[in-house]
């Protein structure tokens, strides 16, 4: 079922001048943070609580709870992430370079409620084009007095830096990006504390969040957290963007109501995925980026729910689903995202930065058709290693949880695909066509 | 400053007075620098060094653990095609062996003429144009062979000068105005504080 819920953080991206002040202004732009101006910070605070607007970064923490956590301090600071780099994810970038303004008004909103003296907007160094638009924002806004030392003219003040990142998916963990943000390599700190929320930048408290989830609170404000609750169902509540790719004919970014929606509707749905292309059959599918554990048909029905999947076995996580049709190679997918966390190891931790390059040779050596029957089992040690008893939610061996995410795919592998994992092994080669480009 | 142009010099003053530590501006300084020479000679690391206040092996120790800051010299125009699942599963390995026949160099090499360096990147978040390629990052995507080849003649001859700007993704939109605390200290009678660019005092309603 596709339901008719509105519009929430993408109202405007689709048309040509969505970046400009003048659109944004033209269609309800900083009347949010107007309204919010008018009411106590503890006030908008709890206006998000009442919306249970949950984390879109990946984690899913409620919001407003996020805020609530702050130590008493002279001096919080907001880090609104931006480094959008989970695999096949590309939510963030859309609204980074097409609706920029709803990113700074959100941002000051969570300023004001946080009582936050200063934000930071992280945004990944590669987007090059949403760096200049996010920075054109923020000049435009200071020109309108929506930044700056007297905001609306309410005197409240506020500066926001926008600041580039510059290549390491390890600086999306938040106290990871604080570290990049200090200007230092993007590690991630030693747990605990296991809050910015109380050392944060600069030592201080601080609160990250990500820019899908401030995106939101514009709305929020100007039409209530109670209209925000209604839609979906339970703790997820509201609309989500979910990034759609791999083997669909309509790829793409959906901004869908939660829970109400299924992930058949999601890849089958004319108006979304439009289904697989030629109509070939669904061999599986990763329901939230390359961290989760992969769904089969028979998840296909499961609604777009963080409580639903996570009782299911896996994660809603960033919001990405990558659809693996039946000439997919599954090895071949699980070969490449081993190859992709060993890339992206920051490297402090032993099981991380030794394991993930293990698991990799391991997992390319089956693809090719070189592996023995028993390098199943010596890949599963690996993962082992890493994230105690393979179990989900994973335990952790690890500063941070980029570690034990990288079980979830070959566990994954080895749970659904022995048989054709076994293929490789007994043919000595892929038994799968290769990834070629659709023509025509 | 030895290295640095005066105008670059001046652009990362104005950057270092955005934060309230010196050293946070480490990153977007290196991406200035990058504008300036392509990549992040010796000569820019110790200039770095001095505006943000820390050594030049601190900067180096920086910026070797981030993929788009170059401790090496590149070409005129860094190709980076990715070959993460999505764009895998679109055909990204074909663009990519294809991008090194034609270019006739391996990733991370960089061709004799200096035009061209081939990188292979972990996903650049434009899975709904894959398989796609960023150049100086900047996207082009969905992409087949026949696409790329034009791609890279016309930035061979220039044609997209425009939309692909030389290195740095700092090197367009500067910030134009100033720190509220930097306008409230200019204003008359107001204090001549040493912390140039603390947090806005007194910004935090009650």
């Amino acid at each position: 079922m596709i339901t008719q819920s509105p519009r929430i953080v993408t109202s405007r991206v689709e048309l040509d001048d969505s970046f400009t002040l003048e659109r944004y202004l033209a269609t309800g732009g900083y009347e949010g943070l107007r309204k919010g101006l008018g009411m106590k910070p503890a006030d908008v605070a709890a206006e998000v609580n009442k919306a249970s607007l949950l984390g879109r970064g990946g984690a899913g923490f409620p919001a407003g709870r996020k805020w609530s956590m702050l130590r008493d301090a002279p001096t919080r600071y907001l880090v609104v992430n931006g480094d959008e780099s989970e695999p096949a994810t590309f939510k963030d970038h859309m609204l980074i370079e097409r609706d920029p303004h709803q990113i700074i008004e959100g941002t000051a909103i969570a300023a004001y409620a946080t009582g936050a003296a200063q934000a930071f907007i992280y945004c990944r160094g590669e987007f090059a084009l949403g760096l200049e638009r996010l920075q054109q924002a923020c000049n435009e806004a200071y020109a309108h007095g929506a930044i700056g030392s007297d905001i609306l003219g309410t005197g409240y003040a506020l500066d926001i830096v926008i600041h580039p990142g510059a290549g390491a998916y390890i600086c999306g963990e938040e106290t990871a990006l604080l570290e990049s943000l200090e200007g230092k390599r993007g590690f991630p700190r030693i747990k605990p504390p296991f809050f910015p929320a109380a050392v944060g930048l600069y030592g201080e408290p601080t609160v990250v969040n990500n820019i899908e989830t401030v995106s939101n609170l514009p709305w929020i404000l100007l039409k209530g957290g109670d209209r925000f609750a209604a839609l979906g169902e339970g703790s997820s509540a509201g609309t989500r963007l979910f990034a759609l790719s791999g083997r669909v004919e309509h790829p793409g970014w959906f901004e869908i109501e939660m829970s109400k929606t299924t992930f058949r509707d999601l890849i089958y749905d004319p108006s979304l995925g439009a289904g697989i292309p030629d109509g070939k059959a669904l061999r599986a599918f990763i329901p939230g980026g390359v961290s989760a554990p992969w769904f089969g048909p028979d998840e296909l029905d499961l609604g777009l729910n963080q409580d639903a999947v996570g009782k299911a076995g896996s994660m809603l996580g960033s919001g990405s689903v990558v659809v693996m049709d039946s000439e997919t190679c599954p090895v071949r997918v699980a070969w490449r995202i081993a190859r992709f966390f060993h890339r992206e190891s920051c490297g402090q931790c032993t099981p991380c930065r030794e394991g993930s390059g293990w698991i990799e040779k391991i997992m390319h050596r089956l693809e090719q058709g070189l592996g023995r029957e028993q390098d199943i089992d010596l890949v599963l040690d690996a993962c082992d290693n890493i994230s105690p008893g393979l179990s989900w939610p994973p335990k952790q061996t690890t500063i941070c949880v980029f570690g034990p995410s990288i079980p979830s795919a070959i566990v994954s592998v080895a749970k659904m695909f022995r048989d054709e994992l076994l293929m490789h092994v007994k043919e000595g080669s892929c038994p799968f066509p290769p990834d070629e480009l659709r023509r025509g | 400053m030895a290295h640095l142009s005066p105008e670059i010099c001046s652009r990362a003053e104005a950057i270092v007075a955005c934060y309230p530590q010196r050293r946070s501006a480490l990153i977007p300084l290196c991406h200035l620098a990058q504008a300036q020479d392509g990549w992040l000679t010796p000569e820019a690391m110790e200039d770095i060094a001095a505006l943000v206040g820390c050594t030049p092996a601190e900067v180096r120790g920086t910026a070797s653990f981030y993929d788009m800051l170059h401790t090496e010299p590149v070409g005129r125009h860094v190709v980076t095609v990715c070959t993460n699942v999505a764009c895998m599963l679109a055909g990204a390995y074909e663009v990519l062996d294809h991008a090194e026949a034609t270019l006739g160099i391996s990733v991370g090499q960089t061709t004799a003429d200096g035009e061209f360096t081939l990188e292979e990147a972990e996903c650049l978040a434009g899975c709904d144009n894959a398989p796609c390629v960023q150049v100086n990052h900047r996207f082009f995507g969905p992409l087949d062979p026949d696409a790329f080849d034009v791609l890279a003649n016309d930035l061979r001859s220039g044609r997209l000068a425009e939309t692909v700007p030389a290195h740095g993704v700092l090197s367009r939109v500067d910030r134009s105005v100033g720190l509220p605390a930097q306008e409230a200290r200019s204003a008359p009678g107001a204090g001549q504080g040493e912390a140039a660019v603390g947090p806005i005092a007194g910004a935090v309603p009650q």
